[in-house]
């Protein structure tokens, strides 16, 4: 405290440069993570939901498939690309628009504002935490399916190859769609209200809890509007033996219109999201 | 104010600032200017445009019109490099809660060039032994220190200061005035916004009052509202035991006239000499005189036996 401020011009001979924008990004992925860890009721909601629902319906449905027209796979292996596909949007898209609604209820937004904190490192920071929470949360999952469920991993690098931009397109579409989903609630408190319905009703119309094939073909077209059952499909194409695809209402496993969807709702995602992202509060002007 | 001021340079320059919400003028043609070094107290009510203008200033809001600069820029278009000589301490903080303080101090040191060492930081605020502490478990005074810390760190030339000392109790108000003067000490250049009269009297170099969007008075705390609203009430009983006051520039000599033509005997019992504190000054500035200036300025030396002298001794008792 004792050392005076450097004069402006001193400070601009000196060559005093701003931190760059990935540093801070990486020094915010740090912080995030952090706090995250120290939520402990969110962390453990986090990793362990689709666990959870991995075991009771695992558990409940045990030895009976999911069929039609005399061909089916195990209930376990249908299920478990439905849970990765819903980890994923729980912890891109829920956890961000949530979060995100209460930083910006409570000031934490308004404080990064004041100082020369990049608004990109900010949303490093996010992205940061978010991969690394979905790919513990995924690997939990797969670990789970595999050895108490007995789910056969696929072993040829081409299924990974679409796992891979299924998890990234997904995570990234769901993070973009949470930035912009973030500014619906009107208060920190209201955010989980405001957004768990969306995802819950998500979850039973995208073929995450009941097989999509058997649901009414209206509930279906309903689903195809939104990322979540183009997600699960993407991923069961990935966890399912290729002949799986006579279960799929279109009989393929669509790969171009996923990336299409997925891709159609980043967009507008983003678009949305820098047209109404606040760094304050409504009440607060 | 005095020459050397004058040839300092300005921090803040602000003239004809004007910002409207629906039909609400709330910034009304406000002109300010803020010198390199001085603690600048901005006092006024509610809803007199203080919060607006300083956010403003901040590069919070955007203006309708008026000309503002900020270190030398408009804070309208003010980006990294402007930002990293300000510090902003907002009003209410309940933020980043499961952070400790050295884990904050630290992390908002990294955002800036040529920040302050956090540990010295945390010293200078008084929170060594809160270091490992979670924000969420600071006293609200604490929190205020955090506060300052995360506004401070980052070496800033500006300071704004929003309502520091709201729920202090008095000992943690003066140790956060003793504070904030030795960052003027370093240099810093401070805009304080308060309620409390007494911190701006205490802090402040100059005050400014906020009426209406626009500024109603402008001085050191000491010269506030001019010599007219300066001047002292002598107070004293008369010998019949009625209470009087008048409003004087000359109070020796009002004493003085008292006891010579017998008003006043040698006892001068009630005699007292009142200065108007900045308080009094700030409530007839802002149009809410507080009643005992109202009633003394009506009250002269009245007769003895007089209605009205009877209504001051009524009042008083």
């Amino acid at each position: 405290m004792s050392a005076t401020a450097p004069p402006d011009d001193a400070r601009a001979t000196a060559g005093l440069r701003l931190p760059s924008a990935a540093r801070l990004g990486i020094d915010r992925t740090g912080i995030e993570l952090r706090a995250f860890v120290r939520e402990r009721d969110a962390v453990i909601f986090i990793f362990t939901y689709p666990l959870i629902m991995m075991v009771i319906f695992a558990t409940v449905f045990s030895g009976q498939d999911q069929s039609a027209d005399g061909y089916g796979v195990p209930f376990a292996q249908y299920f478990l690309p439905g849970m990765v596909a819903t980890g994923i949007m729980l912890t891109s898209f829920q956890s961000l628009a949530t979060s995100i609604a209460v930083e910006r209820d409570d000031g934490t937004l308004k404080r990064l504002r004041a100082t020369p904190l990049p608004a990109v490192s900010y949303f490093y920071g996010k992205i940061g935490l978010i991969l690394l929470t979905t790919i513990v949360q995924t690997s939990l999952l797969l670990v789970l399916a595999a050895t108490v469920y007995d789910v056969p991993m696929p072993a040829d690098v081409s299924s990974w190859a679409t796992f891979a931009w299924v998890f990234v397109l997904g995570t990234t579409t769901g993070t973009i769609c949470g930035v912009a989903f973030s500014s619906l609630p009107r208060s920190g408190k209201s955010a989980t209200a405001v957004v768990t319905p969306v995802v819950l009703v998500l979850q039973f119309i995208s073929g995450v809890f009941f097989a999509f094939f058997a649901l009414p073909s209206w509930m279906q077209t309903v689903a195809s509007v939104f990322p979540l059952k183009w997600m699960a499909q993407g991923m069961r194409s990935v966890f399912l033996p290729h002949d799986a695809q006579v279960l799929e209402v279109a009989g393929t496993w669509q790969h171009g219109a996923t990336a299409a969807v997925l891709g159609a709702w980043l967009v507008v995602g983003l678009v949305v999201g820098i047209r109404t992202f606040r760094w304050r509060r409504r009440d607060d002007g | 104010m005095d020459t050397t001021r004058r040839e300092t340079r300005s921090v803040i320059d602000v003239r004809g600032l004007r910002k409207r919400y629906g039909t609400k003028q709330a910034v009304d043609g406000l002109d300010l200017r803020v010198d390199q070094g001085e603690i600048f107290a901005v006092l006024g009510p509610n809803g007199a445009g203080k919060t607006t203008t300083v956010e403003i200033l901040e590069g919070f809001r955007d203006r309708d019109s008026g000309e503002v600069t900020v270190l030398g820029q408009d804070p309208a278009s003010g980006g990294r490099a402007w930002r990293s000589r300000l510090g902003v301490v907002l009003q209410d903080s309940r933020d980043q809660v499961e952070l400790t303080v050295r884990e904050l101090v630290r992390h908002f040191a990294g955002f800036y060039p040529a920040g302050r060492d956090p540990e010295e930081v945390i010293d200078a605020v008084g929170l060594r032994e809160k270091e490992s502490t979670r924000a969420r478990h600071l006293s609200g005074g604490q929190r205020r220190r955090l506060d300052v810390a995360l506004g401070i760190v980052g070496r800033p030339e500006l300071l704004f200061l929003d309502e520091p000392t709201t729920g202090f109790d008095p000992q943690a108000r003066r140790s956060f005035w003793e504070l904030v003067r030795s960052l003027r000490e370093d240099g810093t250049t401070i805009l304080l916004t308060t309620h409390y009269l007494d911190e701006a009297a205490f802090l402040a170099d100059r005050v400014a009052v906020v009426r209406d969007g626009r500024v109603v008075a402008l001085d050191t705390p000491d010269a506030l509202g001019g010599p007219q609203a300066r001047r002292p009430v002598v107070r004293w009983t008369g010998p019949d035991g009625t209470t009087h006051a008048e409003r004087t520039t000359h109070p020796e000599r009002l004493v003085a006239e008292l006891t010579a033509n017998g008003a006043l005997d040698g006892e001068a019992p009630g005699l007292q000499v009142e200065h108007p504190s900045l308080e009094d000054v700030y409530l007839e500035l802002i149009g809410t005189a507080a009643p005992t200036t109202a009633s003394t300025t009506a009250t002269t030396t009245a007769p003895e036996g007089s209605t009205q002298g009877r209504s001051t001794e009524e009042v008083a008792r």
